[in-house]
């Protein structure tokens, strides 16, 4: 399998926040029935059709792969984890919108995943804070899709919808929130439907149409970010 | 008035312990979770406070601070309290937790969260049968019978753990079980892995486009085709579900592979760690710490053993030994009763701490690994109840380390439970954990350089 054909897209969050409910539902249009403990990673394709509805409709697999774990791990599960990021299209950060720490980790997993890339000695470095700053620069598209819609009552609806908007807003991306055991949130022509389409697109344009003349796929992503400065190992 | 001097003391130093508690709630335990049910933070931190303050009322004995007769009182009380929490309280608890999880008995919870502790209580009664714990002179409902039973399973909780401790403690400080790991067998396993990773996604690609060739096929065959159309349907979509079925096992095969794949590497990737750990010179310590240990298990291993073939107890505690020995054999001359008072508070408060610190660190472990945001509110209470049946039962066989003239309120307070049978079923326990540990800790040896050599 060459690697110029895939698209990849990682889904990254907190254990428990359902993750692998939200990739079955992504790419099989059912609910996952028994949904267990991921271990290591688990991936499923998804079948996209690029610019659905014009005359360049193109099929395209998407790999969407769910790595399992939480941000506070030992550094050598991360170093093991890291062997997952290598040349990445997309992100997709998921969190569960009844556990506010489950939004805050999801900065931590971003930097994890986008400084992986830029690292070309395989060493983990980040400082650990949150710079708005990589996030406007980023060039790989994120996506922030808050889950277990349902089990917030309808009275505290708003402040948690508010909430998400700064969140999506800070990571400079679209925001789906969703109940992943009910396909209606992502039936055709639903506006949730509308903007994963345009990710997905975004993704994949990013991915084969958007090069600077560069023919070998993903060292473009590493010229963007590795702008030199190695920021310093700091792990407690 | 110096009751009351006494008391209000105490009353402080148990909310410093309260707050401790809390604090390490919501630092450590759920740092990950969010607290909705706060009932569950109250009753871990006062569980873990009401523990404290009993070790709290050792050292005070010891010290011979506070008034003897307020702290024969506080002992009472906070004994007291202890119980009702952990047999009444945290067990229901953890029912209506329990219940509160399962969607059908949302109605009933208080209902069925009751027949549970019900159910409970009557195992709990039930464990004292077999073991001869008690005199037949008290009544049902009496201090001596829930301690006696709560200290059952308090001893051997301790006793697994120091067996399986003893154990682990050499063999994961000491380099000389450190198995050789490489860069290259890392990278290796990690592109066995990738690849892995690319065969379940080309078969998984391959039945995501038969699945969708069939959903455009099954939708063009709704329509009416005549008799051959239809046999030929039958046939071509049982020989194309065959097909997936089979790559579908396939697909199931090789993602068990890929999380074996995958927890290797992990496994290599911290062996590494430890590898370059050992090189400091903190690890350099900690492996020769590991050798003292590994003789420190060794003696104990055979003390346990040879207390259960000689059928004998103790009879004095190791301070009062060590200042015979010290008086009598190397004729050092010093103020007994000053220095033996001392050192049993050094040693009480050493064990006190370690066994304390070193139970929060499994627990929070523990917690950690099987964890998650639906179960976390009962495993915590869990951790709670093991927490308090730890600390109860480790003031029983504190008992055994005090100098005489220490131990009397314990037994006081305690009332007449037969010491020495926790002492035996504690030797007996700690054997058989260390036991296994070691067998278990051999094949785990053993079994993963194999795994790691082939290709």
């Amino acid at each position: 399998m060459a690697a110029l054909d895939r698209v990849k897209v990682l889904v990254l969050g907190d254990s428990g926040v359902g993750k692998s409910s939200l990739v079955h539902l992504l790419c099989h249009n059912q609910v996952l029935g028994n949904p267990s403990w991921t271990v290591g990673c688990s991936v499923d394709v998804r079948i996209h059709d690029y610019k659905e509805g014009t005359p360049e409709e193109k099929t395209y697999y998407i790999e969407l792969w769910d790595v399992g774990g939480s941000v506070g791990s030992a550094t050598s599960v991360k170093s093991t984890r890291a062997v997952f990021y290598n040349l990445l299209n997309g992100i997709i950060l998921v969190h569960d919108l009844t556990n506010k720490k489950s939004s805050q980790n999801l900065y931590r997993w971003s930097l994890e995943a986008l400084n992986r890339d830029v690292a070309p000695t395989g060493v983990l470095v980040t400082n650990g804070d949150y710079d708005r700053e990589q996030f406007a620069d980023n060039q790989i598209p994120l996506l922030v899709i808050g889950t277990k819609l349902d089990q917030i009552p309808e009275t505290k609806r708003n402040e948690v919808l508010t909430r998400t908007a700064f969140l999506a807003e800070d990571f400079n991306a679209e925001e789906i929130n969703l109940d992943c055991t009910n396909p209606r949130y992502l039936a055709a022509g639903s506006s949730n439907a509308v903007k994963l389409s345009r990710f997905f697109d975004k993704v994949i344009e990013k991915r084969y149409f958007l090069r600077d003349g560069n023919q070998i796929p993903g060292f473009s992503e590493r010229k963007r970010f590795g702008g030199g400065t190695l920021k310093s190992l700091h792990y407690d | 008035m110096s009751f009351l001097i006494d008391s209000s003391i105490m009353v402080t130093s148990q909310v410093l312990f309260f707050g401790f508690g809390w604090l390490f709630f919501m630092r450590k335990l759920f740092k990950d979770y969010e607290v909705r049910q706060y009932v569950v933070q109250v009753i871990f931190s006062v569980t873990f406070a009401f523990s404290c303050t009993m070790f709290e009322l050792i050292i005070f004995e010891i010290l011979g601070v506070l008034n003897s007769s307020s702290r024969y009182f506080h002992w009472k009380l906070n004994l007291c309290v202890i119980l009702l929490i952990l047999v009444f309280m945290v067990p229901f608890y953890i029912g209506y937790f329990v219940v509160s999880n399962i969607r059908l008995l949302h109605r009933q919870k208080l209902l069925f969260a009751c027949v549970l502790w019900l159910t409970f209580m009557y195992f709990f009664w039930k464990l004292g049968d077999p073991f001869p714990i008690l005199s037949p002179k008290h009544g049902i409902l009496s201090i001596e019978q829930l301690i006696s039973r709560v200290g059952v399973i308090g001893v051997t909780l301790m006793a697994l753990l120091s067996g399986f401790g003893a154990v682990n403690c050499p063999y994961t400080y000491m380099s000389y079980f450190l198995r050789n790991v490489t860069d290259a067998d890392i990278l290796a396993l990690e592109r066995r892995l990738l690849q892995t990773m690319d065969m379940i996604i080309s078969k998984k690609k391959r039945i995501a486009v038969a699945h969708r060739t069939m959903f455009q096929r099954g939708e063009v065959h709704n329509k009416p085709t005549g008799f051959w159309g239809m046999i030929k349907s039958v046939t071509t979509s049982v020989s194309s579900s065959e097909n997936l079925s089979l790559i579908q096992q396939e697909v199931d095969a090789l993602e068990e592979l890929s999380r074996q794949l995958f927890l290797e590497t992990a496994d290599l990737h911290a062996t590494k760690e430890r590898i370059e750990y050992s090189k400091t010179f903190q690890g350099k310590y900690f492996n020769v710490l590991g050798y003292f240990f590994s003789i420190y298990c060794v003696w104990k291993i055979f003390m346990a053993t040879i207390n259960i073939v000689f059928d004998r107890v103790g009879k004095t505690d190791p301070v009062t030994r060590g200042i015979e020995i010290t008086v009598n054999y190397l004729g050092i001359q010093f103020d007994v009763k000053f220095w033996s008072q001392h050192i049993s508070f050094i040693l009480v408060g050493i064990i006190i701490v370690t066994s304390i610190r070193g139970l929060l660190i499994t627990l929070t472990k523990f917690f950690y690994a099987i964890s998650s945001s639906k179960s976390s509110n009962v495993i915590v209470l869990l951790l709670a109840q093991i927490m308090g049946m730890y600390f109860v039962s480790s003031v029983l066989l504190i008992r055994m380390s005090m100098p005489l003239e220490y131990r009397t309120i314990i037994t006081e307070v305690l009332g007449e439970l037969q010491f020495n049978f926790y002492h035996r079923w504690f030797d007996v326990i700690f054997l058989v954990s260390a036991l296994s540990s070691i067998l278990f800790l051999y094949l785990a040896h053993k079994q993963a350089p194999e795994k790691h050599m082939t290709p």
